[in-house]
């Protein structure tokens, strides 16, 4: 691995984010749907709780993520920068790696204003910090799931809007699967309910850090990854 | 040797692409690679810059694999795709520099890098401009400052002068000679001007195959077995274009005399010999005796387009 390519494609993509109105436009509307929503119902509730921004943040990614990664590999694919890109010394992981990274530190950056909810909830009520840390860890690993499954998406096809719809299929399906499961036999439940990421999502965010989440999440983040470079390596062969 | 192909063969699918072609470039040479569109050309130039895999056979450049040696081929190759693929969203400074990072240039001579070639490609007036504002010229000339980027001592270019206009041309083609001295140059065209403009020599591919490979003059002097002889007479009144074609045609090897054109008497006429001999001497003769006013008589050379046409014309069919 060749960190300094992968810091290269990192850094000339996330510029290429903030040299356009989308990166602008996505996160100000994650920003004002997340903000109404959690604002709206947090004196209602009545408790001291960031759940609801944790909650809320899970449903925004499912469209978040699809939209900011459709473009990373389709685009490249359609003006034929791709070839540029994979018959200079860089190797497929890396390209897939810094646009990957690239999305993640957009979702970051998106994220960070998130954190004045804490210190208006912490000054009004008792906050408590585990469960908070807890819920911007899953969702910082919930939102790597979405982008690297995306990115895999992206890498399909020359046509972003492919890209998208396709992206939309998966992503939803790993966040509804598990509201299906009173229909299911038992013995699929169990396996339904660990696929989905919605329920890894809510033992994190209750500050419950397992190590079976962890590896629910990291192994569905790089697996994605692995199977993006795999599309990319698949044109010398066919 | 600099680049080194033996026995390639490319299949998409079922379909061979390439088929077991072996050629070899000189460092300091400048190839011309041509072939109808279809022929294969592309196909092999992105095997030698490891964008595809052969399907058999291998391709060394500088002595290295393709496929053993990948990363290091990629450091010694320049490519200029077809079509020019750019970031249109990125300036031209930027965008060299990235190529440059990705090329693995020293970071303390990025910038010095990226200033030569802003220099030698004369993008000095566009160098803060967006890619996506360049016309077809420059973005040509950036194409090239980015395949350069690397001093890369093979420089692979696939229809570079594609889509430009004819002074644009000019000035890109004398840009690839002056690199061309220095660098192993391989360019892929269908211009046959062309090549006769900027190659050393020339590989003619159809259908995958290689149909012809040598320098322009021993292509021209081998492919044409027979000769074209054009002469044109003064003929005093009363003879005929017939008269003439028959008296020719009694000269030994002349398989075909066709009239050019005529105005007030002087014909011109295009004479086919079927072997290299050459009949200069008998037509000549034939002049005196027949009392013709001889005003021209010279060999025809066979032109790249004739051994162009003759080569690829079964892919016509």
């Amino acid at each position: 691995m060749n960190w300094s390519n992968v810091k290269t494609i990192f850094l000339k993509e996330l510029r290429s984010f903030f040299n356009s109105p989308v990166a602008y436009v996505v996160i100000v509307v994650y920003l004002v749907f997340l903000g109404y929503l959690f604002t709206n119902n947090l004196f209602l509730y009545g408790q001291s709780t960031l759940r609801p921004v944790f909650d809320t943040s899970e449903f925004l990614l499912l469209f978040f993520a699809p939209a900011i990664t459709m473009r990373l590999i389709s685009e490249e694919k359609k003006s034929g920068t791709l070839e540029l890109l994979v018959t200079k010394p860089v190797r497929e992981y890396e390209i897939i790696l810094g646009k990957f990274l690239s999305a993640w530190a957009l979702f970051f950056f998106t994220m960070l204003p998130t954190l004045c909810y804490y210190f208006t909830v912490a000054s009004i009520g008792d906050l408590d910090l585990g469960v908070v840390a807890g819920g911007y860890i899953g969702l910082l690993l919930l939102g790597a799931v979405f982008l690297s499954v995306s990115l895999f998406c992206s890498s399909l096809t020359e046509n972003q809007i492919n890209a998208v719809i396709v992206s939309f299929a998966f992503v939803f399906a790993l966040y509804f699967i598990d509201k299906v499961l009173i229909y299911l036999p038992s013995s699929l439940a169990s396996v339904f309910e660990f696929i989905s990421v919605d329920y890894h999502f809510s033992n994190i965010a209750r500050g419950v850090i397992d190590s079976r989440d962890i590896i629910y999440y990291v192994s569905s983040i790089i697996f994605p990854l692995y199977m993006g470079t795999v599309v990319l390596e698949k044109r010398r062969w066919s | 040797m600099s680049i080194l192909v033996s026995n390639l063969t490319k299949y998409y699918g079922s379909s061979k692409a390439v088929d077991d072609i072996s050629f070899e470039v000189h460092s300091g040479e400048i190839l011309g690679f041509l072939g109808p569109n279809g022929a294969g050309k592309t196909t092999s130039m992105r095997i030698i810059t490891c964008y595809l895999t052969p399907s058999s056979g291998s391709v060394k450049v500088e002595g290295r694999d393709v496929q053993d040696d990948s990363l290091e081929v990629r450091k010694l190759v320049g490519y200029l795709p077809e079509q020019n693929p750019l970031y249109l969203d990125m300036n031209v400074v930027e965008y060299l520099e990235y190529a440059a990072q990705l090329q693995a240039v020293a970071k303390s001579s990025v910038s010095r890098r990226v200033k030569e070639m802003v220099d030698v490609c004369g993008l000095g007036e566009m160098k803060h401009k967006d890619i996506g504002q360049l016309s077809k010229g420059y973005r040509q000339r950036v194409g090239l400052a980015a395949a350069m980027i690397h001093e890369p001592k093979v420089l692979i270019l696939d229809e570079p002068t594609s889509g430009l206009d004819p002074n644009q041309i000019i000035e890109i083609r004398s840009l690839i000679k002056s690199i061309g001295k220095e660098k192993t140059v391989v360019l892929s065209t269908h211009i046959l001007p062309e090549v006769q403009a900027t190659c050393n020599r020339v590989v003619i591919i159809n259908r995958g195959k290689i149909v012809a490979d040598g320098p322009i003059e021993d292509l021209q002097r081998s492919l044409h077995g027979g000769e074209r002889i054009v002469l044109e007479v003064e003929l005093s009144d009363g003879q005929t274009f017939d008269m003439v074609s028959v008296q020719v045609k009694a000269i030994p090897a002349v398989e075909q005399v066709s009239l050019l054109h005529e105005h007030n008497g002087i014909k011109k006429f295009s004479i086919e010999t079927s072997s290299a001999i050459d009949i200069r001497r008998d037509l000549f003769q034939l002049c005196i005796q027949k009392g013709w006013g001889l005003l021209e008589l010279h060999r025809e050379q066979t032109s790249l387009e004739d051994i162009f046409r003759q080569l690829t014309s079964d892919s016509v069919k």
